[in-house]
């Protein structure tokens, strides 16, 4: 569905040309550079890329989270139900934070408090947004504990993040980020980090919730395979901008970027003889040092004069498909 | 916890057991006695005649015996220094005004320099940072006696301010009142010190706490910055804290001979290095042996400290395994 065209119903989140640097001593890094998107209620879309080129400072910098000194986020605008985040006070973006959009990480061995109990550290973000008792967001809490399939929920909640494995800790960053009922949920790599079968049960639990409370899902990933499965639309970024979006199967069916093409080239597939992995050639650009005109030069196979003059522009190539590459707009 | 206790509280024994052999031991091999010709001018006669008096004419390991006889039922001798009082009556008298100064200066040390290093782990970088750090470097590098010196000639001789010395109203009773103002001066330069060491680790473990991970989970969650730090950070950056900082407190309550002599404080920290000039055995026993116990139960309590903050650490949990 392509959210730009239905023009009576806002998008829920429209990141517009969002640009975050970090002023670092030996100069500036673009990590996020004129990146824009929208995020329509109850959908999942897909940030993809590989390491680096900017899609978790994306999703912090949604948060307002990127730490500052040395990220800073220069311009564009950030926009939950038209109303912008980045006008806001430091008190008004925190009832903002966990409360409207909240947000669950790559690490869950070290996201939690490792002094706090799991139960305490969830009811802390129901007490902050809701009108509770103490107890109710105690209560709540183990609500939220079972709702994420967690086994006797009364006494996990009592038990400390060190006495949990590493899915049951990411179920709980999930009952935590989901305790207020988000509109939005950013899961940045939330199965990175996990053993192959966990992944799949969280990645199950994911899509179960959001059929139950109807949240929309930003899931920041650097896996196909999960973006394929799991995702409405997809959007693919490579240093600091993005280079294709589409709806994921159109995007995986007839992707236009030389950089996506590349990707789902480098998936391994069971079924073939394959003795080697396709490979994108070259390192990603310094983010310090980008070149002039497109990101993807130094390692495009059909890269001629003009894609080092100017950048090309992100421009809808087929309905509800764009992508930025002067050889797919033909 | 009681077994735990009790197994701490026997392995210290052990410890003060060995402390008293090595210091007994290394005490009688060092050149020279509490009476020699040196100390004190004596007739042979004379001389032989205290030494027998206070059993130094025995082998060392009778004497050693005898000492340690006497010591478990607490009788821990006559002081050389003072023969008109004993060694129990002696410490007990002293110690319970340089356990004022040493309480006095803890909380001094510990308030400013925990509220400094906090500032300064959280406006790291800034001025505030610089300042701090620069006055933590200068905190550690003087020596207190130097210290001391300005204070006096500034506060007490220039300005008039606060009293040059003393403790208490009549020199050597306890200093009751904080309005007496003769605690100022001396607390101060004695806490600089443990004040500059205790802000440098406070700033190190809250920077280090700050980038965690789960930092920036209570952030998301919406948490304003105060209460990130109350909750979140500081109840983390203190279990670091905890041991190096705990060791600050034996030091500071056994006293300086410095800040003792500068300003005319009739304490215990003195004793320390009197003793071992004069060579007087019992003094030395007793005063080594309540280092050793207070570093004991220092370490002891620690422990027990980090089972309160971490639940991650369980007491006695070997046992399990």
């Amino acid at each position: 569905m392509p959210p730009s065209e239905t023009a009576g119903s806002t998008p829920l989140l429209e990141v517009d040309d969002l640009r975050t640097y970090f002023h670092t001593r030996t100069g500036v890094a673009k990590a996020v550079d004129g990146v824009s998107f929208d995020l329509t209620a109850a959908e999942t879309l897909g940030l993809v890329g590989e390491s680096g080129c900017g899609k978790s400072v994306t999703a912090l910098s949604i948060m307002r989270l990127v730490s500052d000194p040395p990220g800073k986020i220069e311009g564009g605008a950030i926009r939950i139900n038209g109303r912008e985040l980045l006008d806001l006070s430091d008190d008004e973006m925190c009832a903002v934070r966990g409360n409207d959009v909240a947000m669950i990480f790559q690490e869950p061995m070290t996201s939690l408090n490792p002094v706090i109990t799991c139960g305490r550290q969830i009811a802390e973000a129901v007490e902050l947004h809701q009108d509770v008792s103490r107890s109710e967001a105690h209560n709540r809490a183990v609500e939220m504990l079972r709702l994420v399939g967690i086994a006797a929920p009364e006494q996990r909640a009592n038990e400390y993040p060190h006495q949990l494995s590493g899915g049951m800790r990411q179920r709980v960053m999930i009952a935590m980020g989901l305790s207020c009922n988000p509109q939005i949920l950013i899961a940045d790599e939330p199965t990175t980090a996990l053993d192959v079968t966990v992944q799949a049960q969280i990645m199950e639990l994911l899509q179960r919730l959001q059929e139950e409370l109807g949240m929309a899902i930003l899931l920041i990933t650097h896996d196909l395979g999960v973006v394929a499965e799991t995702t409405d639309r997809a959007a693919v970024m490579y240093a600091g901008g993005i280079v294709e979006s589409a709806a994921t199967e159109m995007l995986f069916a007839n992707p236009r970027h030389p950089y996506t093409q590349g990707l789902i080239r480098s998936i391994p597939e069971l079924d073939t003889d394959q003795t080697r992995l396709d490979i994108i050639p070259g390192t990603v650009p310094d983010l310090r040092r980008l070149p002039v005109g497109c990101r993807f030069q130094s390692r495009c196979p059909l890269v001629d004069e003009h894609c080092r003059e100017a950048a090309p522009p992100l421009v809808e190539t087929d309905e509800g498909h764009q992508t930025a590459c002067w050889k797919a707009n033909g | 916890m009681l077994i735990y206790l009790a197994q701490r509280l026997l392995a210290l024994a052990f410890v003060l057991l060995a402390v008293s052999m090595i210091v007994f031991t290394l005490m009688h091999s060092v050149p020279g006695g509490p009476f020699d010709t040196q100390q004190a001018k004596l007739p042979k006669a004379a001389r032989e005649n205290i030494e027998r008096k206070y059993g130094l004419d025995k082998p060392v390991w009778q004497q050693y015996l005898n000492y340690m006889s006497h010591a478990v039922r607490f009788d821990f001798g006559i002081p050389y220094q003072q023969p008109q009082t004993t060694v129990a009556a002696l410490i007990g008298k002293t110690w319970l005004v340089t356990l004022q100064v040493g309480i006095m200066t803890i909380i001094v040390a510990f308030g400013l320099g925990i509220t400094a290093g906090m500032f300064a782990a959280y406006h790291q970088n800034s001025w505030v940072d610089n300042i701090v750090t620069f006055f933590s470097m200068l905190g550690v590098t003087v020596p207190n006696f130097v210290i001391a010196m300005w204070f006096i000639l500034f506060f007490g001789v220039t300005r008039q301010w606060l009293p040059t010395g003393g403790w208490g109203k009549s020199g050597d009773c306890l200093c009751y009142d904080l309005l007496c103002s003769d605690w100022i001066l001396p607390v101060l330069a004695y806490a600089l010190a443990p004040m500059a060491i205790i802000a440098r680790y406070t700033r190190a473990s809250i920077v280090d706490v700050i980038r965690e991970d789960y930092v920036r989970t209570a952030r998301a969650k919406g948490l304003g910055e105060s209460k990130v730090m109350r909750r979140h950070v500081l109840r983390n950056a203190q279990i670091p804290m905890v041991t190096a900082l705990g060791t600050e407190i034996p030091n500071l309550i056994t006293g300086s001979i410095f800040i003792e002599t500068i300003f005319r404080i009739n304490g215990l920290g003195k004793f320390f290095v009197t003793s071992t000039l004069n060579r007087d055995y019992p003094m030395i026993m007793a005063t080594f042996l309540l280092v050793a116990l207070l570093w004991g139960i220092t370490f002891m309590l620690t422990d027990i400290a980090y089972t309160l903050i971490d639940p991650r650490v369980k007491l006695g949990a070997k046992k399990e395994a």
